[in-house]
């Protein structure tokens, strides 16, 4: 029994090196399930560190996200208090159901596996012309910019419909409003004005659709205009700047574990297990998920009280002792399967599918492209997203 | 054993699709489960995998 009756304040986030969750956030897993004070306030509320106990409570439908978050498990605003202040239409993460089920099927037909195998050769081509973007941009350029961000860009752009010609304005306030370091209302602001961009493409859609979701979404008579311009920003959010860090912070990561990435080489066969080994180890959402009680809720022999916030730590969840051995290790061919980076429940990420693809493709081709490739800074000097909600590298320069 | 999918629980996540192809297959509508083959081998490793990492708790395994 501590000293102190008083739970801690806040989820540890200050990390000590590039790829682990904190050593302090790690700690708190002899207590899976605790009680912690949340920003700004002081309120109490629950962190949950291990894989069992936060799978059992992202699949429970008493624990939900359609109110309004308030309270943040650290000082820099979580996403979902920002986005909280003004849910806009169509962003089916923060409804529940029966909305929530209504809009995500709308969407989840373009997402099977299925859909996604076809899709291959085209993610292949699209992959191909990065590798090559690379090659001419010459050694000492940056991967981020010119294959992590521009793969999962071009392909999502061209699922919704959206014309890759505005990314540098959708790119922008994209980043903007997932900056945890900027004020609340700037990140609002930026959401504003990419669901305003997206406003006016949804009616255009209609006059003139295309083989796309926006056109198919425009169309439907049973999702409204303003839905289908949330939903559209959503998957163009979700479906680029995740996928991006992914391919740069596991280059860099593999770039880093020249052991594992020997095992890779010559043997395409292991790269599924090693994505998934990758999406567990670095965990990108590093800040976790969040759900408010809806109703009283026992969990574990733990009171869980209506109206009270949660925080599932994916990133602690994913190096749990009680799941993965040696969980602090990258090891590319163990099974790690059941990892949580996509999170459970019926909000598991809707893109999962085509990550897994652009991710299999992706290193596959950029590491056979350029056997030699190699970090062209030390990697002290890669800058780290540490305030950002989606965890990576801003850049990485490299060479081969 | 035998497999029960759920296509109200059922949140499209594909888990079960991309698992166990043999046994499960996703909806072209809307990508919800369809179950392909409901009699599994008692300890099936494909259907204990495809039931332990459907997101939404839509697949059920009864032992016969």
């Amino acid at each position: 029994m501590s000293r102190s009756e008083e739970p801690p304040y806040g989820m540890p986030y200050d990390r000590e090196t590039r790829y682990d969750p904190p050593s302090a956030l790690l700690e708190l897993q002899d207590q899976p399930v605790r009680r912690i004070r949340y920003y700004p306030d002081g309120v109490e509320g629950w962190l949950v560190t291990g894989h069992a106990e936060g799978r059992r409570v992202l699949a429970d439908p008493r624990f939900v996200t359609g109110e309004r978050f308030v309270h943040s498990p650290t000082e820099l605003p979580h996403v979902f208090v920002s986005i909280s202040e003004q849910v806009p239409p169509g962003f089916f993460l923060f409804y529940d159901p029966p909305e929530h089920t209504r809009l995500r099927r709308k969407v989840t037909g373009v997402f099977t596996v299925k859909r996604m195998r076809e899709l291959e050769p085209r993610i292949a081509d699209i992959v191909d012309a990065r590798v090559e973007a690379l090659r001419e941009a010459g050694p000492g350029a940056d991967l981020v910019r010119e294959f992590a961000l521009p793969v999962p860009a071009l392909v999502i752009c061209e699922m919704l419909g959206v014309p890759y010609e505005d990314r540098d304005a959708f790119q922008r306030n994209s980043a903007d409003m997932l900056d945890l370091a900027r004020s609340v209302e700037d990140r609002n602001k930026s959401m504003a004005e990419l669901f305003g961009y997206l406003m006016q493409l949804v009616p255009a859609k209609r006059a003139e659709p295309g083989e796309d979701m926006l056109s198919a979404l425009a169309a439907d008579d049973e999702v409204h205009d303003v839905e289908a311009a949330g939903m559209g920003l959503i998957l163009l959010v979700a479906g680029h700047e995740t996928t991006a860090n992914m391919l740069a912070l596991g280059t860099m990561a593999l770039l880093e574990h020249p052991d594992q990435l020997a095992r890779l080489t010559g043997a395409p066969v292991l790269w599924p297990a090693a994505v998934e080994e990758l999406l567990r180890y670095l965990t990108v959402a590093h800040n976790g998920v969040m759900r408010i009680v809806k109703e009283d809720a026992e969990i574990d022999g733990r009171r869980f009280r209506a109206g009270e916030h949660v925080t599932v730590a994916l990133q602690a969840a994913n190096r749990d002792p009680g799941k993965y051995e040696r969980p602090g290790d990258l090891d590319v061919e163990r099974d790690a399967q059941g990892h949580m980076a996509f999170g459970h429940g019926l909000h598991q990420c809707v893109g999962q599918q085509l990550a897994r693809v652009e991710m299999r493709i992706g290193f596959a081709k950029l590491f056979a492209a350029f056997p030699g490739l190699r970090l062209a800074v030390p990697s002290e000097q890669i800058p780290m997203r540490s305030d950002m909600a989606v965890y990576g590298v801003h850049t990485l320069p490299v060479e081969w | 054993m035998r497999i029960a999918a759920d296509r109200e629980v059922c949140t499209s996540a594909g888990m079960c699709a991309l698992t166990a192809p043999g046994r499960f297959d996703q909806d072209e509508a809307d990508g919800r489960v369809v179950l392909l083959d409901a009699d599994a081998p008692d300890g099936d490793p494909e259907a204990l995998a495809a039931a332990e990492l459907c997101p939404s708790g839509a697949i059920t395994l009864t032992d016969l």
